[in-house]
């Protein structure tokens, strides 16, 4: 029972990394996902086969099979950074193609009215997406958004294998301290809930204030 | 083609149409359409449904893409898709049946943000022509409302008074009192019959044959994706010359 308070220290240095490293992840899929959403609606047929292209690609290879070609790859090519980076990547990466699908579910379901009279009006399609469509698509991605967002936080479970200092990579240590395995576990999967029902918590309040502002 | 137009006389070209050509799949829908539409013109475009009316409006701003054949704004033909046509987009507005206004905006904002946006214009500057045009549609009270909030006649004015917030050089109505409940059809009729009058340029596709004999320079008649008979409204409804608008005009005309 005591597990959790004789390794206070690695519990919370585990748990700000998990944390860090969903935020800097989400971030990073959010404008990645963005992005790649406006290219798979474009009218430029290089830029949604491209979206098209990253989507497939990032959707359907198992995360850890990204982190092996991200840690073991790039320095191939002499891109050393730190690992926590390397994982950022990998999960930012990973994560925006699920983004990008969410957004462009949401964009299918403004009426195309809304975008025929921004471009009748002279918006690019840049405006048209930016100021007209996803404003509006926004109100029904939130939801889904949240869950992508929660698969997230906990995908940055594998990070811990490749030596980023994370919440369940901290079961090593407490365990080598002879520690018992099951409360050991109790208590990190605790940490993840707290994450994982505060991101719930996050999106169930834009989700209402989605529904006030009309 | 056309007999002299009536009132006030055409002003050289600005809409142009040349041999345009279009397939819906299997169904031809626009077939060698030549049209021209002089500055200050008011053509109105009537038809049985489906006889390519509302694609032909729609061309003219490339919402639709033509197969083949040209048009001509101002002599000068539609640019692709890209910055080229979204300033010739601003320069022609448009009117929908179905309204689209900006639902997440304010009607204050949907007559402002294009202002703002493509025009560049300042924030007070662009308010104070959306105020003093929806005040001209009749709707100044209704600036801080969301399109949700109005009737449908209300929606299709603030819809007017957002693409007259451009300046445009030309208006496209497509059916624009079509999805109105008969009551709201004159308002917005009104409107236009006051724009007509002022020397817009309009291309406007409709079934109210009151407003076309009243407003219009000429009627263009469509039937599966042909332009039939381009006339001036009298000669047209008094006499038309082909059986496929006696048997339109017979259908819609007999009370």
């Amino acid at each position: 029972m005591n597990v959790l308070t004789d390794n206070w220290s690695t519990y919370w240095h585990g748990f700000l990394g998990t944390l860090w490293l969903t935020l800097v992840s989400a971030a990073l899929a959010l404008a990645l996902g963005v992005v790649v959403a406006g290219f798979r609606v474009s009218p430029v047929r290089p830029l949604r086969a491209f979206g098209t292209g990253w989507v497939t690609v990032l959707r359907n290879t198992p995360l850890t099979l990204l982190f092996f070609i991200v840690v073991l790859g790039l320095p191939r090519f002499d891109i050393t950074l730190p690992f926590f980076t390397f994982a950022v990547l990998a999960l930012g990466c990973y994560t925006s193609a699920f983004v990008c699908e969410t957004l462009r579910s949401g964009v299918n379901t403004v009426p195309t009215g809304q975008g025929e009279a921004a471009r009748s009006l002279g918006l690019t399609f840049a405006q048209t997406l930016g100021l007209v469509i996803l404003p509006q698509a926004y109100r029904s991605v939130v939801a889904p958004l949240g869950s992508v967002m929660i698969a997230l936080a906990k995908n940055t479970a594998i990070a811990g294998s490749f030596s980023v200092v994370e919440l369940l990579g901290t079961y090593r240590t407490i365990n080598e301290l002879g520690y018992g395995i099951v409360w050991t576990f109790v208590w990190i999967a605790l940490g993840y809930l707290i994450l994982t029902l505060a991101i719930s918590a996050l999106f169930n309040l834009l989700e209402r204030r989605v529904a006030v502002s009309r | 083609m056309a007999g002299p137009p009536t009132g006030r006389p055409a002003g050289e070209p600005l809409i142009e149409l040349r041999g345009v050509n279009k397939h819906f799949g299997q169904l031809h829908v626009l077939q060698d359409i030549d049209l021209t539409v002089g500055r200050g013109e008011v053509v109105v475009v009537i038809g049985p449904s489906g006889s390519g009316k509302s694609t032909l409006c729609r061309a003219i701003n490339r919402l639709e893409t033509v197969e083949s054949g040209s048009i001509l704004i101002e002599g000068q033909p539609l640019p692709a898709e890209g910055k080229g046509l979204a300033k010739l987009r601003a320069e022609v507005g448009m009117v929908f049946q179905s309204f689209n206004l900006f639902a997440h905006k304010t009607v204050l904002q949907n007559v402002t943000l294009a202002q703002i946006k493509v025009r560049r214009r300042g924030k007070a500057e662009a308010e104070a022509k959306g105020r003093r045009l929806l005040e001209r549609v009749g709707l100044a009270e209704q600036a801080a409302k969301y399109p949700a909030q109005l009737s449908g006649g209300q929606q299709q004015r603030v819809a007017i008074a957002r693409a007259l917030a451009m300046d445009p050089k030309a208006l496209l109505f497509d059916e624009p009192t079509s999805a109105l409940d008969p009551e709201m059809i004159n308002e917005v009729l009104e409107v236009m019959r006051s724009l007509a009058a002022e020397g817009m340029t309009m291309v406007v596709v409709t079934h109210e044959m009151g407003f076309a004999r009243s407003a219009a320079n000429r009627v263009v008649f469509m039937a599966d994706g042909r332009i039939v008979e381009d006339r001036v409204p009298e000669e047209f409804f008094a006499n038309p010359r082909s059986e496929r608008a006696r048997d339109f005009l017979s259908k819609i005309l007999k009370h």
